[in-house]
């Protein structure tokens, strides 16, 4: 079963990078919120009741519902438009990722290591470099933040990788989340949109030796 | 116990700073920190090897950082309460760079004697929060655009750190300890599977460079000095890079000894040497003088790596060269918000004839600029000495060459900005301001305190150094 669930995350990083529109990243975030939701709920078994509940409240509550909705919010709010303007075409990025998810897959292969669960390793991997080259590939500021709500999804698998022996790995997990809350909440709901009415990465550009 | 009083008193100072809008409470509250960052100091000092609450332990390393810390704490605090009198700063925005440096001082403390490689990265979350408020202070779109540029940088280079530690941990497990703790880390150093430690050590070091101020990641902490308020800009400069150091050599040092060790040691002359070169391609065309100083900040951090990477006599060395640069960094950035007062402006072709406008100032400046470029009578001279010994010594003549080179190129492009700031006449008309001598004093201090190192370094500072390099092997 959570091998499967893996697969379906794994699935959703190739739909990131061919989807063109911002509602469609959002409702990706919203269904990576609850695949890790199912991912905590089925391996976190050695977890006291009240440690559990609040890890499981954090994802269900931070990466499906709190995040996305402020980034659809401050879309709303802003006026931005709903193409994710990326540099390079649908098709190459489709290869990277496919790039980044063999990468992962021969990574893993190549460390003998009978404590590491490889499915986590694999997602949490393909998650983290997903995330970097949505970062570097399309010009949007917001886009930058959805390729960085990955790259933490993707510190979450691999934390709860190690989460039933080390269970202060999830819980710092948790604290990265809310984190990006805040850099999230404080920054872009707040600031950019007030201040930067073009809200693309040409407008930060100011700043230069 | 100590170390839980600091952690209260902090915790009301810093809401009870947030919430002031009086500048006589604020200034009372400031001088209750100073006395809490002393308090600190000088227990650790008293007490060295001892561990507090668990996760703190008053080290070698722990002490040196802290006691630079609190020293440069004193300057940085009086010219920011100077900084906030300008009639731009309102309460509100007072309030919170008041408990934002705080906040930030006190995270860098905590980091720096962490002993637990988890809560070295909590605190390092908590000065990126801080910083973020200190840089955008002035609210502007420039200020935005910074601050949005470091916190995203520091929130993709925190999950790095992040995630080098569960590598690590992975390692860990691997022999059966389920704790993080550096002292773990060492005594699994034989021991621990090598590819998950190279991969743990490879995404620390890559995180913590842009507390550093190394490639990668160097890039958001010079926007970020350049458009916080100089008297923060001298703590980014200095202590935050100093933490950044911190996080990476309390990995290094328990891989040092293992075959790891040698791929960390070049995953870091790398790393320094790209950044040198990156340092020195912008310094000879800079235009900016709080850039300048800056990306002088960098150079002497990769200056810091090489030394890392050369042995115990190289680490000694590092050390030093640690040490007074923070307190001559400091000294400048807080120098340039006299030249801002003057020109209103940071373009060093606006300026001139700074030794006419601001006689006292203008040669405080110049040992600055001595003390900064490591020309003899500087005590950086010494430090950097030290650092191409150690790589002599080990017959790195490349090394060597390439780096005594670009520092070369540094020296002369720091000397042609200085040198028009001080000494030509100024392009433009400038309006004398009377800048009173004694806000120059605080600065001078801190130059003459590095230079005394440099020459006489005292006993105790040897002697924590020299317990830091026996950390390596």
């Amino acid at each position: 079963m959570l091998e499967t669930i893996i697969i379906i995350f794994l699935a959703t990083l190739f739909y990131l990078a061919i989807a063109n529109r911002m509602r469609n990243y959002i409702k990706i975030l919203v269904y990576q919120g609850i695949l890790l939701f199912l991912v905590a709920a089925l391996h976190l078994k050695e977890f006291n009741v009240f440690n559990l509940v609040v890890i499981l409240l954090e994802t269900i509550v931070f990466k499906a519902i709190a995040v996305p909705y402020c980034i659809e919010r401050i879309i709303r709010h802003n006026g931005i438009t709903r193409e994710t303007e990326p540099f390079l075409p649908h098709f190459v990025s489709l290869l990277i990722t496919a790039g980044i998810v063999v990468g992962s897959i021969l990574l893993s292969g190549s460390i003998e290591d009978i404590i590491l669960d490889k499915f986590f390793f694999v997602g949490a991997v393909s998650a983290i470099f997903t995330g970097l080259y949505l970062i570097v590939s399309r010009r949007k500021i917001l886009t930058h933040v959805v390729g960085y709500c990955v790259i933490e999804n993707g510190v979450f698998i691999l934390s709860l990788a190690v989460g039933n022996e080390m269970p202060a790995m999830v819980n710092l997990g948790v604290m990265l989340d809310i984190f990006a809350s805040v850099f999230i909440l404080g920054i872009f709901a707040n600031k950019i949109g007030d201040v930067f009415h073009d809200v693309d990465i040409d407008s930060l550009s100011r700043l230069k030796d | 116990m100590i170390t839980a009083i600091y952690l209260a008193a902090i915790v009301c100072i810093v809401i009870g700073l947030a919430l002031s809008r009086s500048r006589a409470l604020s200034c009372i509250l400031s001088l209750l920190f100073l006395g809490a960052q002393v308090m600190i100091t000088v227990h650790g000092m008293m007490n060295q090897g001892i561990t507090e609450l668990g996760y703190f332990t008053y080290d070698a390393l722990g002490l040196i950082l802290t006691l630079t810390l609190s020293i440069i704490s004193i300057p940085m605090l009086i010219h920011s309460h100077i900084y906030l009198t300008k009639p731009l700063a309102t309460p509100s925005k007072a309030a919170s760079f008041n408990a934002a440096s705080v906040m930030l001082m006190a995270a860098m403390t905590m980091g720096y004697i962490a002993n637990h490689a988890a809560v070295t990265w909590i605190f390092t979350v908590i000065t990126t929060l801080s910083a973020g408020v200190l840089i955008y202070h002035h609210r502007s779109k420039l200020a935005l655009e910074a601050t949005l540029k470091y916190v995203f940088v520091c929130a993709i280079s925190i999950c790095f750190v992040f995630v080098g530690i569960l590598f690590i941990s992975f390692a860990l497990l691997h022999d059966g300890c389920s704790d993080l703790f550096y002292s773990d880390l060492m005594a699994h150093e034989a021991t621990m599977n090598s590819i998950w430690v190279k991969l743990g050590f490879l995404f620390i070091f890559a995180g913590y460079t842009a507390k550093l101020g190394l490639f990668p990641m160097f890039t958001a902490g010079v926007d970020a000095k350049d458009k916080a308020p100089a008297p923060a800009g001298a703590l980014l400069a200095s202590a935050l890079m100093n933490l950044g150091f911190c996080g990476i050599f309390r990995v290094y040092s328990a891989v040092s000894g293992t075959p790891t060790g040698d791929w960390a040691r070049t995953v870091m002359l790398v790393s320094a040497l790209l950044t040198l070169f990156i340092a020195t391609i912008y310094m000879a065309r800079i235009g900016n003088v709080k850039r300048m100083l800056a990306y002088s900040g960098i150079e002497h951090m990769s200056v810091v790596t090489l030394g890392l990477c050369f042995g115990k006599a190289g680490l000694m060395a590092a050390m030093l060269h640690m040490v007074m640069p923070t307190f001559v960094k400091s000294g400048l950035f807080i120098n340039i918000t006299q030249i801002w007062r003057l020109y209103s402006s940071k373009v060093i072709d606006d300026m001139g004839d700074y030794l006419k406008l601001n006689p006292f100032g203008a040669l405080v400046l110049v040992f600055g600029f001595i003390s900064i470029t490591a020309v003899p009578p500087s005590g950086l001279f010494f430090s950097e000495l030290l650092v191409f010994k150690a790589m002599i010594a080990q017959g790195s003549w490349v090394v060597f060459i390439l780096t005594a080179f670009m520092l070369t190129v540094l020296l002369w492009a720091f000397a042609r900005s200085m040198f028009r700031i001080i000494f030509l006449p100024a392009s433009k008309p400038v309006e004398k301001i009377r800048i009173p001598a004694w806000e120059s004093f605080t600065q001078l201090a801190l130059f003459v305190l590095a230079a005394y190192i440099g020459f006489n370094p005292p006993a105790f500072l040897l002697d924590l150094i020299g317990q830091v390099s026996a950390m390596i092997q």
